[in-house]
Parts: C-alpha cells; sequence; structure tokens
C-alpha cells in the first residue's frame, strides 16, 4: 500500500463506466473524423478569407467579382458540412477525455459557450453577403463590411478551441488559470493558430484549385477573361507558399510545446511529416508548371500526399497529448480506484464501525417525525409550517383525524406554504407518528 | 465534484440549457420536423396544379421554395448551431452526467450524427437545386422526392432523440440494461412521439401561414387558395396533436410511478400539472379558430395576428418540456445520478466522511470555524449550484426566506434540520450528501449571504482552487 501525495495537480475520480468501444477504436474514430471537421473548417476560413481578397479586386477587374462569388457559393456549402461533421468528433472526445475536456470547458465556460450564438451569427453574415450580392453590388463598403465581421469572426472563434484543447492538456495549469484570458496565453496557443490558419489557406487552394478545375467547370461562359490555367496557378500558388510558410510556422509550434508530452516516436512522426512536405512541395511545383488540364496523374498524388501529411500531422497530434496525459491519467485511474474500495467500504459500514452503534431506538413514532415532520414543524416557533404546540391541541383526542391530515393534507393556512402529502406512509406509520405528535409535550 | 463546476450565478447554469435548447426544439420542430413535409406538399401542389394552371403552378412553387429558404437560413445556422449547444451548455451545467450519458449513447447519438448528416445533405441538395429541378417534369419529380426523403430524415432525427429523453426518464432501465433499446420500449416513447408529431406538423403550419400571409402581395391570385391549403393542414393537425397532448398528459403520473412514488402530492408537480390543461385547452381553442377561419375564408385572416397562434404553439410545446424536466428530479439519470452530479452509490461515503475530503477543487478538508463560510461556499457548489444559484434564479436564499414566510434573519438550526431530511418531504430535492460538519457550514453560508449578499462567480471568471488530494490504493490484486 503506498500513501501518493500529489503536489497542486487536481487529481479528480474518473468516470466510472467503462467506454463504449475499445480506446483503440475511438482514438481511430476521433484522429479521422476530427480530420474530415477540420477539413471544411479549413475551407470555410480560407474560403471566406479569399472572397474578400478578390472581391476588393473586383472593383477594378469585373472578372474578380465573379469569382469572389464563385467562391463564396462554396463556403455556405461548406460550413454546414463542417458543422455537421463536427459533431463526429465532439462525440469522441467526450467520451475518450470527458475529465480533461469539460474541465478545460468549465474554466474558460463563458467565452466556450459564447461559440454557439457567435457562429451562428457569423452564418447569417455569411447568408446575409451572399444573398444580397445583388442588391448591394453598388455599395460595395456594406457588402464588404458584412463579409469583414464574418471574416473577423471565424478567425477569432479558432482561438476558443485551440485554447480549450490546449489547457484540457495540462492539468497542473487548472488551478492557475482564471478564465479564458488566462488559458490564452499559455505558451502553445499562438503558434498553433498560425500553423491551423496557414493550413486553412494551404487546403483552400488546393481545393480552389480542383473547384475551379475541374470537367464541368465552364470558365469561358463565366469569366471574360480569366482561364483555367489562370485560376490553377493562382490557386496552386497560394497552396505552394502557405505549406512553404508552415516551415517556419511548425518548427515554431514544435519549440513551444511544453516537452512533457514530447517523446521519440511524436519526434519520427513528426520528421516523416515534414520529409513528406519536402516532397510535397516539389511536386506542388511541378505542378504549377505543368500546362494543360489539372486533374492528371500528378495532381492525384499531390492530393495522396496532402491526406499521408495529414494523417501523420494528426497522428502526430494525439501522441502528444497522449504522451502529456498518460501521468496524470495512471494518477486518476489510481484515485479512482482508491474511491471505490471506500465507496464500498462505506456501505458496508466499515470506515467508521463505531458510530453505527448509535441506532438501535426502538421509538419508531419519532423517528419518523425527526426525518420528515421536524422538517418543516419545529415544537413552538414557526417553520415552514405552523409549531408543534399549536397543531397538536386541534386534534387531541382525534388520532385518525390527524392520520387523515398527515395522509392527504389539504390547505387551511393561506399564509403558510401548503404541505407535502404523505400517502406512501402505511397505516401503522401514520398510527405511530400520529400517536407520538398528540403524546409529546410540546410546550417547553 | 471531479470538474470546475462552472457557475451562473444570476441566470442559474439549468436556464442556460433551457434556453439553448427551447430554442433548438422550436427550430426542430417548427422550422424541420414539420415544415419539410408541408413544404414538399406544396410543391407537390404546385407540380399538379402546373399542368392545368401553369401560372398557378408557378405562385405555389415559388411560396414553397421562400418557405423553404427560410427554413434554410434559419435551421443551417441558429437550429444546427443551438443542437451543438445543448451539448456544450449540458457538459458545462452538469458534466459527470453528459459525461455519463455519452458513455452509455454512444452508438445511440452516432446514429443520430448518421441520420442528421444525411438530413443536412438532403436539405442542401432539396434547396439549393430547386431552380434547376424546375427545368423540367422529371427533375421536378425528382426534387419532390428529395423532399420527401428530407421530410423522413427530419422526423427520424427526432425519434432517436426522443428515445434517449425517454430513456433519462425511466429509472429502471438505466440500472438493469443501459442501452438505447430500453429507451425505445420506455412507457413514456410511444406517447411523447405521438405527442411531438402532430404538434411539430401543426406548429410548422402556424408558421408557414405568418410567413405566406407577409410575403404574398395583397393582389396576388391564388394568394386566398395558398392561406386556405395552410390553415386546412392546422386544421388536420389540430386534433390529432390535441389527442397526441391528452395521450401524453395521462401518462405522465403513471410512467413517474417508478421514481417519485408521491410526486403526484407535491404542490409544485400538481401546479404545473394542471397547469398544462388550461395551457392545451387554450392553445387547442386558437389553433381551431385560426384553422376554421382561414379554412372557410381565408380572405379574412387578420395578417398581423397571425403571430399569436406561433407564440401559442411555442407556449404549448415549452410547458410540456418544462414538465419533462420536472419528473426527472431528484435525479439527473434515474436512480443512478442525482440532480447535483453524485451517484446514488457514493453517497453512503460522502454523508460519512463529508464531501470536501474527495473533491481537488475546494482549499478546505477540515471544516474549522475561521474558514466555515469558505467551506460553506464549496458546499453549495458542489451540492447545490447544479440548480440554485445564491440571489438570482432559483436563489437559494429567497427559496429559505420564502419558505419561512420572513426577511428576518434566517435560523441556522431550522434550515440544517430542514436540509438533512428535505427530500423525503419535498421529493424532488436530492438528499443532502455531506456529513453534520459540512451541513452546519452550508447552513451559515446561507445566513451569510442573506445578512451580506455577494455574487459567487463561477470558475469561468475567478479560477478554482487546487489542492492536494490524499489517497490510498491497492494493487490491482485487491
Amino acid at each position: 500500500m503506498i500513501v501518493a501525495l500529489i503536489n497542486q495537480i487536481p487529481v479528480p475520480k474518473d468516470i466510472p463506466l467503462p467506454l463504449p468501444l475499445p480506446e483503440w477504436l475511438l482514438v481511430a474514430i476521433l484522429i479521422f473524423s476530427f480530420l474530415l471537421h477540420i477539413l471544411f473548417i479549413n475551407l470555410i476560413i480560407g474560403g471566406s478569407i479569399l472572397t474578400f481578397w478578390y472581391e476588393i479586386k473586383g472593383k477594378k477587374n469585373k472578372d474578380f467579382d465573379t469569382l469572389a462569388r464563385e467562391i463564396a457559393a462554396t463556403i455556405t456549402v461548406n460550413k454546414s458540412l463542417a458543422i455537421v461533421l463536427g459533431v463526429a468528433p465532439l462525440l469522441s472526445i467526450n467520451v475518450l477525455y470527458t475529465i480533461y475536456f469539460y474541465s478545460a470547458n468549465a474554466l474558460t465556460g463563458n467565452i466556450w459557450i459564447s461559440i454557439v450564438p457567435w457562429v451562428a451569427v457569423a452564418f447569417l453574415l455569411f447568408y446575409l453577403h451572399k444573398y444580397s450580392w445583388d442588391r448591394l453590388a453598388d455599395n460595395k463598403p456594406v457588402h464588404l463590411g458584412i463579409l469583414g465581421i464574418g471574416i473577423f469572426s471565424f478567425l477569432l472563434i479558432p482561438f476558443i478551441f485551440l485554447t480549450n484543447i490546449n489547457l484540457m492538456l495540462f492539468p497542473e495549469k487548472w488551478g492557475e488559470v482564471k478564465g479564458f484570458f488566462d488559458a490564452l496565453t499559455l505558451p502553445n496557443v499562438f503558434p498553433r493558430y498560425f500553423h491551423f490558419i496557414t493550413a486553412s489557406m494551404a487546403i483552400t487552394g488546393l481545393f480552389l484549385a480542383w473547384w475551379f478545375g475541374r470537367k464541368g467547370f465552364d470558365a469561358g461562359s463565366v469569366f471574360r477573361t480569366l482561364s483555367k490555367n489562370w485560376i490553377k496557378k493562382q490557386m496552386l500558388s497560394i497552396t505552394l507558399v502557405a505549406t512553404g510558410m508552415q516551415f517556419i510556422f511548425g518548427p515554431l509550434l514544435f519549440l513551444t510545446l511544453p516537452s512533457q508530452g514530447i517523446s521519440w516516436s511524436l519526434f519520427w512522426v513528426i520528421i516523416a511529416g515534414v520529409t513528406l512536405a519536402v516532397i510535397l512541395l516539389v511536386q506542388l511545383w511541378k505542378l504549377i508548371n505543368d500546362e494543360g488540364p489539372l486533374t492528371g496523374r500528378r495532381f492525384y498524388a499531390v492530393l495522396g500526399l496532402f491526406a499521408v501529411l495529414v494523417a501523420f500531422m494528426g497522428t502526430g497530434r494525439h501522441i502528444y497529448r497522449e504522451n502529456a496525459l498518460k501521468t496524470h491519467k495512471q494518477m486518476m485511474a489510481e484515485r479512482t480506484a482508491a474511491h471505490w474500495e471506500a465507496v464500498r467500504l462505506a456501505h458496508e459500514n466499515l470506515l467508521f464501525p463505531q458510530e453505527t452503534a448509535e441506532e438501535g431506538t426502538d421509538a419508531m413514532g419519532q423517528n419518523l417525525f425527526q426525518t420528515n415532520c421536524a422538517v418543516c414543524h419545529a415544537a413552538s416557533t414557526r417553520l415552514v409550517g405552523p409549531p408543534m404546540a399549536e397543531i397538536a391541541p386541534l386534534y387531541k383526542n382525534n388520532l385518525e383525524q390527524l392520520k387523515q391530515w398527515i395522509k392527504e393534507p389539504g390547505r387551511k393556512r393561506m399564509d403558510y406554504p401548503a404541505m407535502a402529502g404523505f400517502a406512501h406512509f402505511s397505516d401503522v406509520q401514520l398510527t405511530e407518528v400520529a400517536e407520538y405528535m398528540l403524546q409529546e409535550q410540546w410546550n417547553n | 465534484m471531479d470538474f470546475p463546476l462552472f457557475h451562473l450565478d444570476f441566470m442559474g447554469n439549468r436556464m442556460l440549457v433551457a434556453v439553448i435548447a427551447i430554442i433548438h426544439v422550436l427550430i426542430n420542430h417548427a422550422l424541420a420536423v414539420g415544415f419539410m413535409p408541408l413544404v414538399t406538399l406544396m410543391e407537390f401542389r404546385g407540380y399538379v396544379k402546373s399542368k392545368s394552371n401553369p401560372g398557378e403552378g408557378r405562385e405555389w412553387d415559388e411560396m414553397a421554395r421562400k418557405l423553404l429558404f427560410i427554413a434554410f437560413i434559419i435551421t443551417t445556422t441558429a437550429g444546427a448551431l443551438t443542437g451543438v449547444g445543448i451539448w456544450f451548455a449540458a457538459s458545462l451545467a452538469n458534466p459527470a452526467s453528459l459525461g455519463s450519458l455519452i458513455r452509455v449513447f454512444y452508438f445511440a447519438w452516432f446514429t443520430e450524427w448518421i441520420v442528421f448528416v444525411l438530413e443536412v445533405i438532403f436539405i442542401m441538395v432539396y434547396f439549393l437545386t430547386w431552380k434547376k429541378a424546375s427545368e423540367s417534369g422529371r427533375n421536378k419529380k425528382r426534387h419532390i422526392l428529395f423532399g420527401v426523403w428530407l421530410s423522413i430524415f427530419s422526423w427520424l432525427t427526432m425519434a432517436i432523440i426522443v428515445a434517449i429523453l425517454g430513456f433519462m426518464m425511466d429509472p429502471g432501465s438505466w440500472a438493469e440494461q443501459k442501452s438505447l433499446f430500453s429507451g425505445f420500449t420506455n412507457p413514456l416513447y410511444l406517447p411523447q412521439l405521438i405527442f411531438r408529431t402532430p404538434v411539430a406538423m401543426m406548429m410548422a403550419g402556424t408558421v408557414a401561414l405568418m410567413i405566406s400571409a407577409y410575403v404574398l402581395k395583397k393582389n396576388n391570385p391564388w394568394k386566398p387558395k395558398i392561406l386556405q391549403h395552410i390553415s386546412f393542414w392546422i386544421l388536420l393537425w389540430m386534433p390529432l396533436a390535441a389527442a397526441g397532448a391528452f395521450l401524453y398528459y395521462w401518462h405522465i403520473p403513471r410512467a413517474m410511478i417508478g421514481n417519485l412514488p408521491v410526486a403526484l402530492g407535491t404542490q409544485q408537480f400538481q401546479d404545473w400539472y394542471s397547469s398544462l390543461v388550461i395551457v392545451a385547452l387554450v392553445v387547442t381553442a386558437i389553433g381551431f379558430t385560426i384553422g376554421i377561419l382561414g379554412t372557410i375564408a381565408p380572405r379574412r385572416l387578420p395578417k398581423h395576428l397571425l403571430v399569436i397562434p406561433v407564440i401559442a404553439s411555442l407556449v404549448f410545446l415549452g410547458t410540456f418540456e418544462r414538465l419533462r424536466e420536472f419528473i426527472r428530479k431528484p435525479y439527473v439519470i434515474g436512480e443512478y445520478m442525482y440532480a447535483n452530479g453524485l451517484l446514488v452509490e457514493e453517497y453512503p461515503l460522502y454523508q460519512q466522511t463529508g464531501i470536501l475530503k474527495h473533491t481537488p477543487y475546494s482549499a478546505v478538508s477540515e471544516i474549522t470555524d475561521e474558514n466555515k463560510i469558505v467551506a460553506g461556499e464549496a458546499v453549495f457548489t458542489i451540492a447545490c449550484s447544479r440548480c440554485h444559484t445564491t440571489h438570482g434564479i432559483s436563489s437559494v436564499v429567497r427559496k429559505f426566506e420564502r419558505m419561512y414566510a420572513s426577511r428576518e434573519p434566517l435560523d441556522t438550526e431550522a434550515m440544517k434540520t430542514y436540509m438533512k431530511a428535505m427530500h423525503n418531504v419535498r421529493h424532488y430535492m436530492p438528499p443532502f450528501p455531506g456529513n453534520d460538519a459540512e451541513l452546519d457550514a452550508l447552513a451559515a453560508f446561507v445566513a451569510h449571504q442573506q445578512k451580506r449578499p455577494r455574487k459567487l462567480d463561477g470558475p469561468q471568471l475567478r479560477g478554482v482552487d487546487v489542492k492536494d488530494i490524499e489517497y490510498e490504493f491497492q494493487n490491482s490484486a485487491k
């Protein structure tokens, strides 16, 4: 038997119910569904920024306005998918990291819950922007303003998620943070953020290159001057530059990670990811300089590389999380086990054997009175109900009527709350308690 | 106990959940479950009519599309977000309970999620292809079929979630089976579904009627016919909604017998229960009036008063939701977990040793005269704050003042006697979980709060205290 003393790290007990699926399967679902969710989140953020950019450019060249509008049309669809696809990872993280996730949520609760109205309003702004395009064609500042507020929201909301997901990894900080803004300034939130926003641009560039490069899209009938090839080059260049910038944000993120979660396996996974990223950059460069349609062998190779790269990074993220929480999880499991052992002892009255001897009084009426009636009735003062000294004389020699009242009370005194009935008392119980009430001396 | 406990000291945590949940249910029932069949039906009418009279057909089609547009915008923003919001809010208000429910209902929610994904895909296809589908008759037919599928899936999402709700109210099934199947066989499942389905249809009708009355121009020759059609829709579902309400109403006390043997005797429940009848009668009367008026004389429908049936039907549903919440007490999960998030099974331990020793989120372990108020505050946070505030909604101070019918300084001894056995006479209250010293501290805290009111900030504003916990553990051999 070991006695463990933990220093300022909260060690709560875990939920005493088994996981609904084997842990590895839940982890797989979590990583996969999260990446799917974040893919569409990336597309909303990147797409809205590009819409804004091209709409401004569209003031001079109408084609860019059309391009912006085409991109905007994808956002409102992607955002619906992003939301529904967010439910599965939310479910999974709730199950796998119940204690950690909920604790972090509670510590930043007011800002956390503000996600709900905030995202709803941001989405409404995107609809407003999309459906007021013609009506506000002559009033671009307002039209761009609507979009601007929407983008501003979308740029801030990731901070809330990142802060929470970061805070949950560090139980030793839970006693220190005082609200959201404290948690926001924990190391690593900002590097994560830039890593994420840059990724959004990269993914969106790739998506839009495909979207405008697809066979069914007839650039000639939509644009006056822009060609498919130009759009492809433009979009892939965004991907290239953004992916290149990750070579700054990636190391920054890695170096600011608190060391407790870093292990060799994490290191190798990340190195593998970086290697892939280098190959990816080369292939992207070649793809940009390829003439002709986009969707050839090289394009699918790039897509595949991206998928594997993202899978590596998603896995790395999970390895870090597991490493960071490993010790704490173990402590929590030990405490939970100790707790349930104590619960068992309590059920068997083994914790304080001396105290159990107190019982054994056979005054049933008195017991019933103490645990039920005394809640509202005192001897000579008014509590919730009138004092016993006032009630008892009313029923002198009238046991049956008193029993009846206790069983199904009416309401006589309008300045008191109505009494609860005791229909679940047996006749013996009613008799005992009523007799006790009538025999007891209430006036002293 | 095992989580920092988010706390809103004015509105209360439950109100936060209630606001988000009610908005969600209203949007879900009025603009999805009931609305999609109505829109599809109107589109179909337009399609049929366009064969004999293209002009009229176009008007019907256009009105249906506009209704769908509004539903599309609202359901994919506020509707979707409040759906996720219920989770967010519930996990803040009672993390232990949501954490437990998710472990047991993972598959149910996962299924719900898949149906939900399909629903979203259907609504996007249905809405975004509307204009294109009007180009040919064959496409139109297929489009209408999409509407039918969308209606089915909207209904299915509700049918699954009702099972989960039913399960949470059913005391026996959690302890014995812990499976979703018992959610479907729950005695309240069918009554709830039979109630919700026609009410959703009726609500959708009232909303559609109001919108159409405003959107359609006065000189539109087909306006009366369209309004008449929607009124008839309301009239058609009205008796079913009333019957469903009665069925549900009738089943509630019978289904409760398991967990609240004498709940019928408590005044609060009685008040709620009888208010249901009045609400149901008034709403039904309003619904019938509007339905009959609109069906017989659509031109006479008072445009600006059409908001009344919408509000009435919202109140109708809201009252039932409130009651459903009420009958769950004192548990949050029937006979397994009390509303304060503590397990029934853990109670003996806590009552013998006190709760504060077991939480890492309070600086206090042993109560002394110096730390009594601080300790009382911690006890309040663990044992009461999931439902009560200090001075806001469901204020603990006001509750006592009202009970003793006085604003005199509260008598700590009386409060202690009350809290120690309140569960015997106030059946919706869980038993006090701690030991006598904690009860004493809690009473002192309440009395102190009455004398010197001071807002109790939650950890989202002031952080949490953390203490070392000493625990013993054996190796798994035991």
